[in-house]
C-alpha cells in the first residue's frame, strides 16, 4: 500500500463531492467504471520505486499534495488570450478546456463531414452513450498504475472524436488544455478517438498554462484505429515549469491501420508519458516520434510500448532528448513481438544530447521477440555536442555560442522534420528557439 | 617601415596528447604568394593547418605566429575566420540537422557584420550563392541538405571551395583539397583558387601531388618531414619530388 490513509480519504471525498458534475453521471456503466477504478487506485496507490516501470521517476511531490478539482466556474478568458496557442495558418476544429472544463465560448468545433462528431466527453455521454460504451475505458488499463486508475475514476472533460466509416477530416482537430489557477488544481482530461474503417484524421493535443502553476494534469487518451483507417496524433506539452504532467496515450490498431504519434515535451517539473500501441491485427503500421527537452531541475520520462500481436506489422520509433542544467531524462521503449507475429518489421532509436555535466539520462530500448521470422533493430545513444563540428562552424566565423545553438537545434530538427503539418512544425520551432540553450544567436537564421 | 609579411611562423613547436608533432617550424608568407606544402603522411601538415585555424587541443609549447601584424595565437577560431583566414579541411565534418544554406548564410553574414557591412537577406544571399555555386560546379541540390551529410568525397571538397568563394579570405589554407577529386573537380578547385589570387591575398596549398600545382602554380614549395620544414624551393622542387619521392630529402636532412 503506497498511499496514506489521509490522502486516500481526500481523493474519496473529492470524487463524491464532484458527483453529478462529472461527465456521464447517472449512467450506471460509467459510474461502475469510476467506482471500480477508484477501488484499484485505493489498492495500488501511487507508483513507487519498487515498481520496475517507475524506478527512475519518483512521484513523491505529487503524492504529498492534496490536489482538488475546480468546481464549474466562469473563467474570464477571451479567444485573444489564447491566440498564441492556436495555429494561425492552419484551420482546425478547436475545442478548448480551461482548468478541466470544456469552454464553448473559446472553442470553434466547426462542422465535421457526414456523421462525424467531435465534442466534449460530457456532451458525448449525454447525447449518445451507447456509441461510447464499447470503447470508453475499454483499452486503457485502469490497472496499469495508480494514475490511470485515478484518471478513470475522475475522468473529466476531454474530447470525443468519432469518425464513421470512410470519413476523412480535411482539417485537424485541435484540443487545447489550459491551466490558469495556482497550486493544487487537479485535472483529469479524458479523450477518446474512434476512427472506423477507412477513416482518416489528425488530432493535436496541446497542454499550456496561462499563469497557472503547481497544478497537476493527469491525462489519458484512448485511440481506436479501425481497419485501413489512419490517425495522426500530435501532442505538444508546454505546461508551466512548476506543473506536474502525467499522461497515457493508449492506441488499439486494427487490420492495415496506420497510426503516427509525434509527442513533444517542453514544460512541466515532473513529466511522465506512457504511450502504448497494440497492433492487434495483420498489417498495422505504427510510428512513434518524440522529442523531450529538460532544463533546470525538470524530470521528463517517456515509457513507450509497442505490442505486435499479429503478423506483418510495422513499427518505427524515433525519440530524441536534449537535457541541460540538472535535468533528468528517462526513456524506456519496449517493442514486443508476440508468438505468431511473423514478418514483423520493427525499429527503434533513442538519441540523447547532454548539454551540461549535471544533466542525466537513463535510456533503455528493449526488444522482446517471440517469433522467428522478423526484422527488428534498436539502438540508443547518449552524447555531447561534437567538438569537431563546433570547430568546423567556428572556423567559418560563426561564434562558439551560435555554433552550439545550431548543433543543438539541428539535433532537434531531426524529429521536427518528421511532422507533416508545417504550422505545427513552425510552432514547435518557435518554442525550441525560445527554450534551447544557445539558440538566441541563431534566431534570425533558422526561422 | 612596417612589416609587410602576411604570415610569419617562428620556431613553432606543437604537441598533441603529449606527442611532439611540430618541432620548430619557420615559415614566412608575403601577400600575393602561393606556398605549397608537401611531405610524407604524418609529417604534421594538417596539424599546422589546424593550429593556424585555431583548433583547440593543441599545446603550443614554443614559438610564435604573427598574422597581419597581430599575435594569431590570441585569437579564437571565429575571430581568425573574420580576420580573413580560411581553412579548407582535409576531412570536412558532416553536420546532421544543420542546413547547408543556413550555415553558409550564417558564415557570410558573420563576416559581413565584422567588416561593418550590412547583413545579406535571404534574397541577396541566394543571388550571391547562385553565382558562386556555378563557379565551383556544385550541384544546387546539395544546398538543401545538411552540411556535408551524405556528400561524396568530391562533393565535400567542392563545398569547401564554395565556402572559400563566398568568404573570399585573405589567407586560404587548402589541406589536400585535391585528394580524391576527378579531373573536372580538380579544375574547378584550381579555378576557384586562381580566381582568388590577388596581390593582397596569400594561399597555402597542402598537397601530395604535382598534378594540382600544374593548375595552381606555387611561388614556393616546402617539404615538411617529422614536424620540420626540411627543404624549401621553387616549383621545380615539387616536380622533383614527384619523380624521386621523399627519400633523398630525408637522407639530405640526416647528413646536414
Ligand atoms: N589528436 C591527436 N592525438 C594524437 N596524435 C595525433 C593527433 N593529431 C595528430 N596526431 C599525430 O600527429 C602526426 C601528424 O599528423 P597530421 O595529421 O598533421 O599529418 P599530415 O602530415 O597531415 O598527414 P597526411 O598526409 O596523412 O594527411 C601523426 O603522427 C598523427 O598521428
Ligand atoms: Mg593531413
Amino acid at each position: 500500500m503506497t498511499i496514506a490513509a489521509a490522502q486516500l480519504d481526500h481523493y474519496r471525498r473529492e470524487l463524491s463531492a464532484l458527483g453529478a458534475q462529472l461527465p456521464g453521471s447517472g449512467l450506471t456503466w460509467v459510474e461502475k467504471t469510476r467506482q471500480g477504478a477508484f477501488e484499484r487506485f485505493a489498492q495500488m496507490g501511487f507508483p513507487s520505486a519498487r515498481d520496475e516501470n517507475w524506478k527512475y521517476t519518483r512521484v513523491t511531490p505529487i503524492e504529498k499534495r492534496a490536489f482538488r478539482s475546480m468546481p464549474k466556474s466562469c473563467i474570464g478568458l477571451i479567444p485573444e488570450d489564447l491566440e498564441r496557442f492556436f495555429f494561425a495558418a492552419l484551420p482546425c476544429h478547436r475545442l478548448v478546456f480551461v482548468n478541466g472544463q470544456y469552454t464553448p465560448q473559446l472553442s470553434e468545433p466547426g462542422a465535421l463531414p457526414g456523421r462525424a462528431t467531435v465534442c466534449s466527453l460530457t456532451k458525448a455521454l449525454a447525447d449518445n452513450p451507447d456509441r461510447l460504451e464499447p470503447y470508453l475505458a475499454r483499452y486503457a488499463d485502469a490497472d496499469a498504475n495508480g494514475f490511470t486508475a485515478l484518471n478513470t475514476a475522475f475522468m473529466g472533460d476531454g474530447a470525443v472524436l468519432y469518425l464513421p466509416r470512410d470519413t476523412v477530416l480535411e482539417h485537424p482537430v485541435h484540443l487545447l488544455f489550459v491551466a490558469t489557477t495556482q497550486e493544487e488544481l487537479f485535472v483529469n482530461p479524458r479523450n477518446l478517438i474512434v476512427a472506423e474503417q477507412g477513416s482518416e484524421a489528425t488530432v493535436i493535443e496541446s497542454y499550456v498554462s496561462l499563469g497557472g502553476n503547481g497544478y497537476f494534469t493527469n491525462a489519458l487518451t484512448e485511440v481506436v484505429v479501425g481497419d485501413n483507417a489512419e490517425v495522426t496524433h500530435y501532442k505538444l506539452q508546454q505546461e508551466h515549469l512548476s506543473a506536474f504532467h502525467i499522461a497515457t496515450l493508449q492506441v488499439q490498431q486494427r487490420r492495415n491501420s496506420r497510426f503516427t504519434s509525434h509527442s513533444i515535451s517542453f514544460g512541466g517539473s515532473l513529466v511522465r508519458n506512457d504511450i502504448n500501441a497494440v497492433l492487434d491485427a495483420e498489417g498495422a503500421q505504427c510510428t512513434l516520434n518524440g522529442l523531450y527537452l529538460g532544463a533546470g531541475r525538470q524530470h521528463v520520462d517517456y515509457h513507450t510500448r509497442i505490442d505486435h500481436t499479429k503478423p506483418l506489422g510495422t513499427s518505427r520509433e524515433h525519440y530524441r532528448g536534449i537535457l541541460s542544467g540538472r535535468a533528468r531524462g528517462v526513456f524506456s521503449g519496449l517493442t514486443q513481438v508476440h508468438a505468431g507475429a511473423q514478418k514483423t518489421d520493427a525499429s527503434q532509436s533513442n538519441d540523447n544530447l547532454l548539454l551540461s555535466r549535471d544533466a542525466e539520462v537513463d535510456t533503455k530500448p528493449q526488444l522482446e521477440i517471440y517469433a522467428d521470422d522478423v526484422k527488428c533493430s534498436h539502438g540508443a545513444t547518449v552524447g555531447q555536442l561534437d567538438d569537431d563540428m563546433i570547430f568546423y562552424l567556428r572556423a567559418r566565423g560563426i561564434e562558439a555560442q551560435a555554433a552550439r545553438g545550431l548543433l543543438t537545434y539541428g539535433f532537434a530538427q531531426d524529429v521536427i522534420d518528421r511532422m507533416h503539418l508545417a504550422a505545427v512544425r513552425t510552432a514547435v520551432e518557435e518554442v525550441l528557439l525560445g527554450q534551447l540553450p544557445d539558440t538566441d544567436a541563431i534566431k534570425g537564421l533558422v526561422s | 617601415m612596417g612589416d609587410s609579411r602576411m604570415l610569419s611562423i617562428k620556431n613553432l613547436h606543437v604537441s598533441v596528447a603529449g606527442k611532439h608533432i611540430l618541432q620548430g617550424i619557420d615559415l614566412q608568407i608575403m601577400p600575393g604568394e602561393v606556398h605549397a606544402i608537401m611531405g610524407p603522411n604524418g609529417s604534421g601538415k594538417s596539424t599546422l593547418a589546424h593550429v593556424l585555424a585555431g583548433r583547440e587541443g593543441y599545446d603550443i609549447t614554443e614559438g610564435e605566429i604573427t598574422y597581419e601584424g597581430q599575435n594569431l595565437l590570441l585569437l579564437a577560431p571565429e575571430e581568425r575566420a573574420r580576420e580573413g583566414i580560411f581553412l579548407a579541411f582535409q576531412y570536412p565534418v558532416e553536420i546532421p540537422g544543420v542546413n547547408n544554406t543556413y550555415f553558409l548564410k550564417a558564415a557570410v553574414n558573420a563576416l559581413r557584420k565584422h567588416r561593418g557591412e550590412p547583413e545579406l537577406d535571404a534574397m541577396d544571399f541566394m543571388q550571391l550563392m547562385k553565382t558562386r555555386i556555378k563557379l565551383v560546379g556544385m550541384n544546387e541540390a546539395l544546398l538543401k541538405r545538411a552540411v556535408n551529410q551524405g556528400f561524396s568525397g568530391g562533393e565535400k571538397k567542392r563545398n569547401e571551395i564554395l565556402q572559400m568563394a563566398l568568404l573570399e579570405p585573405r589567407l586560404a589554407i587548402l589541406d589536400e583539397t585535391d585528394s580524391g577529386l576527378d579531373i573536372d573537380a580538380l579544375k574547378a578547385v584550381a579555378e576557384g583558387v586562381n580566381r582568388l589570387r590577388s596581390p593582397e591575398r596569400a594561399i597555402i596549398v597542402v598537397t601530395h601531388y604535382q598534378r594540382l600545382l600544374n593548375y595552381i602554380v606555387p611561388d614556393h614549395v616546402h617539404v615538411l618531414a617529422q614536424g620540420r620544414v626540411v627543404k624549401s624551393g621553387d616549383r621545380s622542387l615539387a616536380e622533383h619530388l614527384e619523380e624521386e619521392g621523399y627519400g633523398w630529402i630525408e637522407k639530405e636532412a640526416a647528413n646536414a
